[in-house]
């Protein structure tokens, strides 16, 4: 029966609001008897699902809304107010309808990143392609996956290739491309292409299950404001009742201390903060950064001080050919594949950065038949093709006699001045061309940081164990306030330590593992380049999935959004408040006005909150827009 | 001590939400339980020698609210 009541509720709230319409055409026909009748009717029907809730209630011996609301219409029906009556209860169940569809809205961008969970997963099971829920899927499982499907678990690819769509994961609109031993994702769809990968996570050990999780849990951890508001509340709506109470006494008028009962919920006021905290960390879930609550918004929205760590954080951390200066007859592409064969006996960093470039121009690198020494610091040399190569610095050059051209010196000083190492490559006792290798500044730097800085960051200051020299290029080159070089991990920690002294709000931007300490000194930490892993996903503040600086702008942009977003709500619900006490005070609201009030507030303030739900700042915008014109040059 | 979390049709007063907090943590058996708001979930850990998951989801419906669906870890 009372499981009936619910499911028609929102029947019963129409059938409520036509009686009502007709209890007023009556009146003002002048059938004053079915009028009354016609009311009382309507009062009937919408307080059942009410009192129903009420007695609920109190059969657990709790205090709810619906039992003030019981007792307000139990007092308008005693006193014969039956219009009161029967617009006080339709309004508070249509309220509730409205606050319903509306809260979904609020709420939709966590439901539409929830929907991207996968439900199916085929599975070889005893040789045998069989699809199960993906419940069912175990660890080492052998899954296949074709073109337009969705991911179901974590895994690595064990065959096959495919563009994937990892937008779920990382708010990328752009497919990534994926080969054997590529880790791909739960939630991800296969724009194009097969694979075969072997579960390594699975259930809600999924990254997509644990970002869902945090962001659950980010949009219920309250900010101050929040608490302060929460606390607030529950003084305000016992006071008003005891309020009510005494001017009853004082009074003997029971109009005013119902009307008092009915305007004791506090609707917006509770509210208010947190649709806004939910609309603003759905926004930022679902562009790629997870933003762990009220709290961090907050903070977030008074950054006076970011603090960058250089490597892997302002660059790529990957060390890169970024030039390639041929002198002698061999053309680029031959004298990069001949010099990439010869460091294939080489263990150095920088020996395999030449064989990536070498492997990414689709050169044919054999790894075979090549026979050579290891010269510590200096470089190699290696016998390739028939031919003598000699691959390193000035030191490995003077040692077997090469002469250096003033040409190639020339280039080589001004490639370092623009903070790239400089490898000579020798072919059979020539320098034959010269390597440029740089761990490049992310391509997003610049423009995410300028941005910050237009947004309302104060200083921008990078902090790096590398050697002065790089780090002032590197400063120079993106315009920071302030930078300092050859530090340990314990410097970062005072540096921040001191900033915050001076009561500044200090975020600190760094690579997860050394950077640790320092992230988690400051105020809002903040791990990158390993978006998403364990470690930086349940210790950073903020996420960013696609590790992109850009995705830090929006976060900055979006907070300040937010917050305002959140005290224009707040301003609005107090506002109400009093308005409402000193209407019903002065006689201008009554029952079904301050309930008209009341509902209206908490409309109006999740209204407010859904504008966030579509906020795009500029970042967002920028770096779609450069993505597109990316692809159109490919 | 065991975790369950129940997924409950939309929840929009916020009062409920201390309406269903206040009761469960009442109830015996119960060590804490939390509303999430937002995402209209229940998060309890009890004591399964005291409290089955199935009695405590009967307390929820009892006070109105129907259980959509349960997980139990």
């Amino acid at each position: 029966m009372i499981r009936h009541i619910n499911k028609h509720k929102n029947h019963i709230t129409a059938i409520s609001g036509i009686l009502i319409a007709l209890g007023f055409i009556f009146g003002l026909s002048g059938y004053k008897d079915l009028k009354g009748i016609v009311l009382i009717a309507a009062t009937a029907i919408a307080a059942t699902p009410i009192v129903i809730k009420a007695f609920q209630a109190i059969r657990m011996k709790v205090f709810s809304i619906e039992l003030l609301v019981t007792l307000a219409v139990i007092g308008a029906l005693y006193i014969g107010e039956y219009i009161e009556s029967s617009v006080v209860t339709f309004l508070f169940l249509f309220g509730d309808y409205l606050e319903a569809r509306t809260l979904e809205k609020t709420r939709s961008s966590l439901k539409s990143l929830i929907d991207m969970a996968p439900q199916e997963a085929t599975v070889i099971r005893e040789g045998r392609k069989v699809t199960v829920p993906v419940e069912e899927v175990v660890k080492d499982d052998r899954v296949i996956i074709r073109s337009g499907g969705k991911v179901p678990v974590d895994g690595r690819i064990i065959s096959g290739k495919a563009s994937l769509n990892e937008a779920s994961v990382t708010g990328e609109p752009v497919p990534a491309f994926k080969k054997v031993d590529d880790k791909v994702f739960s939630g991800t769809i296969i724009d194009n292409g097969y694979i075969e990968i072997e579960a390594e996570k699975v259930g809600d050990d999924t990254t997509f299950a644990r970002i869902i999780e945090l962001v659950e849990e980010a949009q219920e951890s309250k900010s101050k404001a929040e608490k302060f508001l929460d606390k607030f509340a529950e003084i305000y709506t016992p006071a008003v009742v005891v309020l009510s109470v005494i001017v009853y006494a004082v009074t003997r008028n029971l109009h005013l201390a119902i009307t008092f009962l009915v305007i004791a919920c506090p609707g917006a006021l509770v509210i208010g903060a947190p649709v806004s905290n939910v609309a603003g960390i759905g926004n930022g879930a679902k562009n790629g950064v997870l933003i762990k609550g009220g709290e961090v918004m907050d903070k977030l929205s008074r950054v006076h001080t970011i603090v960058f760590d250089k490597t892997g954080t302002l660059t790529k951390g990957k060390p890169e050919v970024t030039d390639i200066k041929t002198l002698k007859s061999y053309n680029a592409n031959e004298l990069l594949r001949l010099s990439a064969e010869a460091e294939t006996i080489s263990e150095h960093h920088l020996g395999h950065t030449i064989i990536k470039e070498a492997k990414a121009k689709k050169l044919n690198i054999k790894g075979e038949g090549v026979s050579g020494e290891v010269v510590k610091g200096h470089g190699i040399i290696a016998r390739v093709e028939g031919h003598m190569l000699a691959i390193g610095n000035r030191k490995l050059m003077d040692e077997q006699n090469i002469s250096i051209s003033d040409e190639a010196s020339d280039y080589a000083l001004n490639r370092e001045k623009k903070g790239n190492t400089a490898i000579f490559a020798a072919i059979d006792g020539e320098v034959a061309g010269i390597i440029s290798i740089a761990d490049r500044i992310r391509e997003d730097a610049k423009m995410a940081l300028a941005e910050m800085k237009n947004n309302g960051v104060r200083r921008i200051v990078m902090l790096t164990g590398d050697n002065k020299h790089t780090a002032g290029l590197v400063a120079d080159e993106l315009g920071l306030d302030e930078f300092h070089g050859e530090l340990l991990p314990e410097d970062k920690v005072e540096f921040i330590k001191r900033l915050k002294s001076k009561g500044r709000i200090v975020a600190m931007a760094g690579d997860g593992i050394n950077d640790a300490p320092a992230i988690a000194t400051a105020d809002i930490g903040l791990a990158m380049g390993e978006g998403g892993t364990d470690v930086s996903m349940e210790t950073a503040d903020l996420v960013l999935m696609a590790d992109k600086l850009m995705q830090f702008s929006h976060a900055y942009s979006l907070s300040k959004a937010t917050i305002r977003n959140m005290k224009q709500n707040i301003f609005f619900a107090v506002a109400v408040v009093f308005v409402l006490l000193s209407g019903v005070l002065s006689g201008y609201v009554n029952l079904a006005s301050g309930m008209f009030i009341h509902e209206a507030s908490v409309l109006v303030v999740i209204l407010n909150a859904m504008r966030l739900i579509g906020f795009n700042s500029k970042s967002i915008r920028e770096e779609r827009n450069y993505k597109m014109s990316a692809d159109d040059y490919k | 001590m065991k975790k369950a979390e129940f997924q409950l049709e939309t929840v929009t007063c916020p009062s409920c939400i201390k309406k269903i907090e206040s009761t469960l943590n009442k109830t015996e058996g119960v060590d804490s339980a939390k509303v999430l708001f937002s995402s209209s979930k229940v998060k309890a850990e009890f004591d399964e020698s005291k409290i089955s998951a199935e009695k405590i989801k009967e307390v929820i419906s009892n006070l109105g609210y129907s259980v959509l669906s349960s997980k139990i870890s």
